[in-house]
């Protein structure tokens, strides 16, 4: 006897027919685009590493060339060179704070959520102070307070992960009071689960696919706050190429009537920010469209 | 109603105790040591003058009367003395920068309106078309443009190459006495702002108004055989800018963000431009008055969003009173 008719394929069905038939193009083409970039982000260490003998004052600030198809900055570097190890430092620092913002948002959202009255109220709070305050200004005053002990590159994986963690927060948290009410869970406990064993058992496997999401999502957000503050003069420190660095360098030779030195930079934050978010959200719509009006990070 | 407001302006100061509380637990928790960002590298200052510099800061008295302290000079209205920038009091090297900010934000504020409402209203009237289909691209895309690129490249184009716009600051240096408010060094910095915030407005406008358009009420209009426009100007469009009431304080918040890049590039006299250098030179009095003050804005942009959005919106004032 079949009471409801499933007229529509269920998700995980149509994941299993194949999800590669239904790709749309920009979301396909962003993520090749992101792969390569990743590639080569990494393989730049091993091609030719930036160091003073790629110094060149007989070279600076080519136009781009055929030698140089991105031109030289202002100490003859070869930008497009400098531009992949920046590269592979920004996604570097970009998915390590991300991965931080996920714990911590996690971590509050499920002791928040598990333990409840007045944690739950003290929590959500914080969240709601963090989340109304100016992301970039705080994580200026993070930068600053952490920086003479940690180091530029620690202080921005702080910063971004101490300012972006109220979303994974309020998500897992409204996950966790939602789960509270399923069948297993009052099995589990009265099969004499503790605490311990019912979050890590029980909680956790459901919370790991939003959590995997918010992760993606995160990082486009991370990769712009890193460049903003680096290009700010308070990010990491200059032999440290990341993208916002470079940045940074290339508006010093602007107004010299150098403009490759900050289009290419600033144009290879855009694709990386548009690439990850296009997939991220592909992805976000693909596997919870209740996301959609919860999740405009 | 006045109830409410009045209730809802009593917590302010509260919600305000709260950050302070709460950011100067952040600093009293973190490794940094003011002494040691202010003296620097220099090894010659002797332990003496250095104990001397934390007596007139106050930072040899206990953490918890330190904050009293602080807190007595937020309810003085000082907010502390500067450090490093300028060694005055904190809220005076604010209140001179107050001015600038208030008027590029105002103006982009106003800028991001004007477009978001003709680009999204035009995109739904010629739904579907290629033209909303180009705005729908580019507010995608201009979603990820960082501002401080977009400057930079605005900068090359109209400062660098063309040569007709002025590259940064406020007025011309080689004539002073030309008038402060010289509007051709306002038109990049509004025009950053601007372009990389209008995307989103746009979008909402667009997808707002499309939502409304499918409404009973929108239909019946249609039906009574109502001119499209009037339908769309009488009744969607006010019914789709409703929600925005809402959201105006956070607007704020991320004009205010972008105005930390776009000021600092374009050396623009305001507060941004004053944090970065306050963070440049860790001058933490500054920097926290600073977060105070934008925290201050978006509970005040708030909590005015709040009760717009109450006289704006009979349905949700009765059940409240």
């Amino acid at each position: 006897m079949k009471f409801i008719i499933n007229e529509y394929p269920s998700v995980a069905e149509q994941t299993r027919r194949g999800i590669l038939h239904r790709v749309p193009l920009r979301v396909a083409v962003a993520a090749v685009g992101i792969l390569i970039l990743g590639f080569l982000a990494l393989g730049a260490y091993f091609i030719r590493p930036v160091d003073a003998r790629s110094v060149d004052l007989q070279r600076v600030l080519n136009a781009p060339s055929f030698g140089h198809p991105f031109g030289t900055d202002e100490v003859g570097r070869d930008l497009g060179i400098r531009l992949l190890h920046g590269l592979r430092v920004s996604f570097a620092i970009s998915i390590l704070a991300a991965i931080v913002a996920i714990l911590i948002g996690g971590l509050a959202g499920l002791v928040a959520g598990t333990l409840g009255h007045w944690v739950d109220s003290l929590f959500m709070r914080i969240v709601d102070f963090v989340s109304s305050q100016n992301h970039l200004l705080l994580g200026i005053l993070l930068v600053v307070l952490f920086r003479p002990i940690m180091g530029g590159a620690a202080a921005i994986v702080l910063s971004v992960g101490m300012t972006h963690w109220t979303t994974m927060a309020r998500i897992v948290r409204g996950e966790l009071l939602s789960l509270r009410e399923r069948p297993f869970i009052s099995a589990a406990i009265n099969g004499g689960a503790n605490r311990l064993r019912l979050g890590w058992r029980h909680y956790l496997p459901h919370l790991l696919p939003s959590m995997g999401l918010g992760l993606v999502l995160l990082v486009p957000h991370a990769i712009f706050h890193e460049s903003a503050l680096s290009f700010l003069g308070l990010g990491l420190p200059p032999h440290q190429a990341s993208l916002g660095n470079i940045l940074a360098d290339g508006r010093r030779s602007l107004l010299a009537g150098a403009w490759w030195t900050s289009f290419f930079p600033g144009g290879l934050i855009f694709i990386v920010v548009l690439g990850i978010g296009t997939v991220g959200e592909y992805l976000r719509d693909l596997l919870s469209p209740r996301w959609r009006s919860e999740l405009e990070l | 109603m006045i109830k409410l407001i009045l209730c809802r302006i009593f917590t302010l100061p509260l919600i305000l105790f709260g950050v302070a509380a709460f950011t100067f637990t952040l600093v009293a928790l973190s490794p940094f040591d003011p002494i040691r960002a202010y003296v620097g590298a220099e090894t010659g200052v002797s332990k003496a003058t250095k104990a001397e510099i934390a007596r007139e800061w106050g930072l040899d008295q206990p953490p918890l009367q330190q904050f009293f302290t602080w807190l007595g000079h937020i309810v003085k209205g000082d907010l502390g003395n500067s450090r490093l920038v300028a060694g005055r009091p904190v809220l005076e090297v604010i209140g001179s920068r107050l001015g600038p900010s208030v008027a590029l934000v105002g103006c982009a504020f106003i800028a991001v309106l004007i477009g978001g409402l003709i680009l999204g209203t035009f995109a739904v009237m010629f739904r579907d078309s290629w033209f909303d289909w180009c705005v729908r691209s580019i507010g995608y895309v201009m979603t990820a443009a960082p501002s401080f690129w977009v400057a930079l490249l605005l900068l090359q184009v109209f400062a660098v190459q063309l040569r007709w716009l002025p590259a940064g600051g406020t007025n011309d240096l080689r004539a002073p006495t030309s008038g402060t408010l010289d509007l051709r060094y306002w038109i990049l910095p509004v025009l950053t702002l601007a372009v990389t915030q209008q995307s989103w407005f746009t979008l909402f406008v667009r997808n707002s108004l499309l939502e409304i358009s499918r409404e009973d009420y929108v239909q019946f209009s249609r039906a009574h055989g109502m001119d499209e426009l009037a339908v769309l100007f009488r009744h969607a469009l006010p019914n789709a800018l409703l929600p925005f009431a809402t959201l105006i304080g956070s607007h704020l918040g991320e004009l205010m963000a972008g105005s930390i890049l776009v000021e600092t590039i374009f050396d623009w006299p305001g507060l941004g431009n004053l944090a970065q250098r306050a963070g440049l030179s860790a001058d933490l009095p500054l920097l926290l008055g600073i977060t105070l003050l934008g925290s201050f804005f978006v509970i005040a942009g708030n909590l005015l969003a709040d009760l717009l959005y109450r006289v704006l919106d009979p349905r949700i004032r009765e059940p409240l009173e």
